[in-house]
Order: structure tokens, then sequence, then C-alpha cells
């Protein structure tokens, strides 16, 4: 149609030659899509969701961040050079010390002046200074300390061992002499793990509390209603601390980590639970539930095959939004001293050690296990943040 | 208005007493008592009374009656004032919770006010300063307060003050005070030291407050009558404050009663962290040495404290707002 001849300099009336395209017409051709466009009709829910979560940058970057800490809690025998337990009677309360990389102008690599400790003679502290003539190179992938991985294989590699007959403090040591940096290492495995195991034990019982409140309404639905009533206008705080008060000390610490999950649930379900109840009460006046109930399926096929899913990531996603708060309030408990206890190590049970501010204002690393709580909550929050945006793809 | 009033008042009742039975019963829960910590300590002191000792401890505690008993036997004192003795001084618990109990109040009435004055300057100022310098400030203030745990926070503040100022923030009064009677300079060098508790408190709820008061703020403003408002020649402020503050606000009272749980926890951590004389340490070592009858009247009253904010929310709202106060007469 466009290309139209030379012809207008003849003087000649304009007119556009006749044009025929000879391919053979196509009557739905608007409507048909791009392969981009086929792409994007064509997606799941759970695709469209991920799509949508990617475009929230620092959602992903949370999530990255998120994901390293927990691969580094599946191998953390490696990335500690030190034992949990280990003690280290000559170095106690020793300062982090700064890996450098030049000696005297030179480059050695990574390495750490040997520390070396006097006492003051008037506070009869120990004082431990760095002596600039010993350079002492790190190791990497070495072996080190024995361990048992995952408390059932034997092994010695590390990626990072302290220096031949000295020591690698990269955080510091507490009162005991044990490395904080290993300390925290392997605490994140706690801290980090007992907000998944609460979350998805109150996610349990939101769903079967709310799941019944919901669906069958009536008296069921007012006990609910009232019990998570009564749980949700309850400072929590002080309810956890008598729980979990209430756990014997002749449990084991195995045993008193998961009763400190099972509190930690106990109290959180009450705002999911509602969530799933009002949800359901919509979505059990649709028609499809009714058909669903024609057709003779029994409740629990109903609310788990056909309404669950429609809202399932609603509920991920505000359930992602309070696993910091758990994580917090373990934090909390444990720094309280009525969490976890030790041997089980988790970011409040270091910090437990920082309780008393005489003691923290001349070894300031004792705060150290701070860092990482905050970082993580920073991040779930970040990552929650994106997928409650994410949560309705049609929207 | 009446009706409402009473029938919330009422509704008080109930809750309290299964939260009263609750703490109760699971205060009592682990193995042994109050007194068999302190027999110990005895026996391994070789103290040949202990047995008898013991004995008249457990008889002067009650503790051989069944649980039941004793609950209704404190449930019956709290009618009377007498919550019964406390396990380790020997003394009555009204004895022992008295100005702590006045100190938590005054604390936490501090820092909802705070967190309501903060946060209301702040939302307004952020909302009506929308995509500006001060929006984003706020905002990212706002955030940051949302994410470092407040007991963590008063950890950090307490370890700057403690060595970049040498302050030592913890207490709540100078040391002169202490078991002083109310005089002017107490209430001076109380309020003094409530700032940093206060301050700690109360950002996480300030910012939450903030976010939701811009939003909703922002959502009014876009309204159709802000603009006729407007176009008409209303001038600013009353623009803002006549109608859309108005609506803004409402959420903004109705949400203390998810922000008063938040305040008293917080409260109770962070006093526990500046070793502030208030409930919150005392809870904590009653807690810890099973002292039923002291750590069941701390929780209790914290109890009535959220029942009473979360009352004083509801009725404030119904007085705000006429269709709750219409709506609850025509229900019943």
């Amino acid at each position: 149609m466009t290309d139209r001849p030379s012809d207008d300099t003849s003087g000649t009336p304009r007119r556009t030659p006749h044009y025929v395209n000879r391919e053979p017409w196509d009557p739905y051709v608007s409507e048909r899509l791009t392969a981009e466009q086929e792409k994007y009709y064509m997606a799941g829910q759970w695709k469209l969701m991920w799509w949508r979560f990617r475009r929230h940058r620092p959602a992903v970057a949370a999530m990255i961040f998120l994901a390293l800490m927990y691969f580094t809690t599946l191998i953390s025998e490696w990335i500690a050079p030190y034992d949990l337990h280990a003690r280290h009677s000559g170095y106690i309360f020793a300062p982090p010390q700064s890996v450098h990389l030049f000696h005297e102008g030179n480059f050695v690599g990574p390495f750490v002046y040997a520390l070396k400790t006097s006492r003051d003679l008037e506070t009869l502290q120990r004082i431990y200074t760095p002596d600039p003539t010993k350079p002492m190179p790190l190791r990497f992938f070495c072996r080190g300390a024995p361990y048992e991985f995952w408390g059932l294989v034997h092994g010695n590699f590390h990626f990072v061992c302290p220096p031949e007959g000295g020591q690698f403090f990269w955080l510091g040591t507490d009162r005991l002499g044990r490395d904080m940096f290993s300390r925290i290492v392997y605490a994140a495995r706690i801290s980090l793990t007992i907000g998944l195991i609460g979350i998805a034990l109150s996610f349990a019982l939101a769903l079967i509390l709310g799941g019944l409140a919901g669906y069958y309404g009536g008296w069921v639905d007012n006990v609910v209603q009232r019990l998570t009533e009564i749980i949700k206008s309850f400072p929590h705080l002080p309810l956890w601390l008598a729980l979990s008060a209430a756990l014997p000390i002749t449990w084991s610490p195995l045993l008193i980590y998961f009763g400190i999950t099972i509190i930690l649930a106990l109290l959180d379900w009450p705002s999911l639970g509602r969530a799933v109840r009002s949800k359901l009460l919509s979505l059990r006046e649709e028609d499809y539930a009714l058909a669903a109930q024609m057709m003779g399926a029994k409740p629990g096929r109903i609310i788990g095959r056909h309404l669950l899913p429609g809202f399932m990531s609603h509920l991920i996603a505000s359930a992602t939004l309070s696993i910091p708060s758990m994580i917090l309030a373990e934090t909390a408990l444990s720094f309280l001293g009525l969490g976890l206890r030790p041997p089980i190590t988790s970011w409040g049970v270091l910090l437990n050690e920082a309780t008393d501010i005489n003691v923290v204002a001349v070894n300031w690393w004792l705060m150290l296990p701070v860092v990482p709580v905050i970082l993580v909550i920073l991040a779930y929050q970040f990552m929650g943040d994106g997928m409650r945006d994410a949560a309705d793809p049609y929207a | 208005m009446l009706r409402f009033v009473v029938r919330r008042v009422l509704l008080m009742v109930p809750t309290l007493f299964i939260i009263s039975a609750l703490v109760y019963f699971i205060i009592d829960l682990p193995p042994g008592d109050c007194v068999t910590s302190q027999i110990d300590e005895l026996l391994a002191r070789g103290d040949p009374d202990a047995q008898h000792r013991a004995i008249e401890l457990r008889h002067l505690y009650n503790l051989d009656d069944p649980l039941w008993q004793r609950y209704l036997e404190w449930v019956a004192g709290i009618f009377r004032w007498d919550f019964g003795l406390s396990c380790q001084d020997t003394v009555p618990v009204s004895e022992l919770i008295g100005e702590r109990m006045m100190l938590t109040l005054v604390m936490e009435s501090a820092t909802i006010i705070f967190i309501w004055t903060v946060s209301f300057v702040i939302g307004v100022y952020a909302a009506t300063h929308q995509y500006q310098m001060g929006d984003y400030v706020a905002s990212f203030v706002g955030f940051i307060g949302l994410a470092i745990p407040n007991f963590l926070l008063a950890l950090v503040l307490l370890y700057a003050g403690k060595v970049y100022f040498g302050l030592s923030i913890g207490g709540l009064m100078d040391a002169e005070y202490i078991g002083q009677p109310m005089s002017w300079g107490k209430i001076v060098s109380v309020s003094e030291h409530l700032i940093i508790p206060v301050i700690v408190i109360g950002t996480s709820g300030t910012a939450g407050m903030i976010r939701r008061l811009r939003a909703n703020l922002l959502d009014e403003l876009q309204k159709q009558y802000v603009v006729t408002g407007r176009a008409k020649g209303l001038p600013p402020l009353k623009l803002l404050v006549k109608y859309p503050l108005r609506h803004a606000i409402n959420p903004f009272v109705a949400d203390i009663g998810g922000l008063l749980p938040d305040v008293i926890s917080g409260s109770v951590i962070v006093s526990v962290v500046l070793s502030l004389p208030t409930t919150g340490p005392m809870l904590l070592g009653a807690l810890k040495t099973q002292d039923v009858n002291l750590a069941a009247t701390f929780l209790l009253f914290v109890a009535t404290l959220t029942v009473i904010g979360m009352l004083i929310s509801d009725l404030a709202l119904a007085a705000l707002d006429p269709r709750i106060r219409f709506g609850a007469k025509s229900e019943k």
C-alpha cells in the first residue's frame, strides 16, 4: 500500500496502484498473540506470581540473602573454623582479630598477627595486643578441628582454619574463650529453623481451626472466634514467658527446642486463622463449592481441594511476614533465659551473654549476634512485602 | 451509647476470668513449686531443720491444697485487694507490686501518648508532602523502626550510652528518690528517666502507625470532595482538618487495640533490659521461681490493662464515628 510509484511527476492525477496481497487472508489475525503474550496468557498462577515477584528488586535480593543464610546452616561445620563448644582457656574475651593482606609492604595473602597476652595489674584484666612481627597466614580448604558432620559423619574439613600454631578469632571470643564467629555460624541453625518449624505448626493450626470455623460456621465458628480474640488481645510476651517457664527443667534441650516452637505457634496462629476463616466464609458460597457438595464431596476434600488453593498464595505471603516475629520471639525468650538453653545455641542464647552491660562495655563483640538477627528480620520483611504484592497476580 | 458501654464492660468479665484461670494453671504446671527450690537450698547447706521448715512453708502457702482451691482463694482475694502471699519474701503481693504497677501504668500511658503524637504529626506531614524529602525520611525512619526489635534497640542504646556518653540509662528515677513518697522532684526525675524507654518501646508502634495514617490520609486526599473544596477556595488547613483528617483518624483510633498488646509486650522486655522498676523484671523473676501468686497477679494486671485499653479505644471510636455508634444501637 505504501510503495508508491514515481508517477507523481508525470502530471496525471495521483492514484495509488492496485495492490493485491497474494497471501491467503486470516480473519483471526488481530487476535493472534505474539509469542510473549502467548506465554503470559498460558502461564499458571504460580508462574505469574514468580514474574511479579521478580520485579520487586529488594525482595529478590532479600530472598537470595535468605537462601544463602539457610544454605550456610547446611554446612555450618565447614564454615566455622572451630567447634561450637571448643574453649580456649588462654584466650578469654579476646578481641576480634583483623585480617591483613600486606606485611611490611609485602603481599603475604590473608593473615592475622599473633596475639600477645598481658595482664593489666590494676584491673586484672587480660590485655591482648597483636604482635606485628609475627604474621600468621590463614589456611584455606584445610584440615582442622575435628567434628561430627550433622552429628553423623566424622570429618575435619574447613573452609578456613586458624594458622599453624596460632589462633584465628575473627569476631573475638566470649567468657569461656569460645570463638564468637563459629558460635554465630552454628547458632544460625537453631535460630533460622525455629521460625520455619514454628510457622509450619502455626500454619497447620490456622488451617485446621480457621477451616473448621469458616466452613461450618455456627457454634464452632463462635468458639474459635472467641479463642482468637482472647489470644490476640493478650500481650504475647508475658504469656510466652509464662508458657516457657512452664517447660520442665528436666527436659532435654532438644525437647525444649520443640516445646518452644510449639509455644510460639500456639500464640501465632490466630491472625492466620482469621484470614482462613473469612476467606472460606466467602468462598463456600461460590457455585463451584456448591457443585462439589452436590456431587458428594466430603468437607475435607472441598476445603483442601477446591477452596484452599484459591487463597493459598495469600496465606503463604502472610505466613512469611510472621516468620520474623517468631525468630524474634525466640531470641527474646532465650535472651531472657527462659528460652533455649545450652548446649543448644541460638542467637538469643548468645545474646544472653550480653545482658550485663558492664561486661559488654568492655567486650563489645559480645553484641555481634545482633547483626545477623537484624539482617534476617529485614530480609524476611522485604521478601514478605514482595510476596504479598505478588500474591494476587490477576490484580 | 450507654447500652453499648455496658455490653462491652460485661464482655470484659468472662474474658478476664478465662485469662486468670489459664495463667494460674500454666504457671503452676511444671513439677515442683516455689518452696522446693528454697528447701533444696537449705538442704544443700546442711540445715537439719529443712524438712520441718518445708512442711511449715508449704502449710503457710497452702501448697498442699489442690490447685483449683488455691485458684479460687486467690480470685476471691482479688476482690478484697488481697493477692495472696509472695513466695520468695513471704510478704503480701499487694505490698510488692503497688509502686511497680503505678510506674508501669505511667510508662505505658506515656508510650501510647508518644506513639500517637509523633505518628500523628509525622503521618500527616508525610501524607501532605508525598514524595518529598520529608516523606522519604519519615518512611525510612519508620521502616528501620519496624525492623529493629525494640529489646535489641534498648541493648544497643544502653551500650552506646554507657560507652560514648558515660550514662547509665537503667532505672526510672535518681537513686535518692527510691522509696521516697511522691514529690515534685521525684516526678521530674521519673519523667527524665522515662524518655529513653518510651522512645525505645514506642518506635515500632510509631512506625506502623505512621504508615497507616499516611496511607489512609492519602486515599482520602485524592477524593473528589477535596478537589471540590480546593476549587471553591477553602483554606488549605481547613481543607485538611475539617473532613479528610476526620476520616483518616478512624482506623488510627481503632488500632489502639492492636497497639496495646505490643506496647505491653515491648515494655516487659525493655524494662528487663534496662532494669526498670516496673512489672517486667519482677514478673520474670516470679516466673523463674514459680511464685504463682505474684506472677499470676502481674499477668492479670497486664491482661486487665489490655482489656481496658481496648474498651477505651472502642468507646473513643464510637464517640468519633456515628456509624459505629448507631450500628451498635440498631444491633441490640
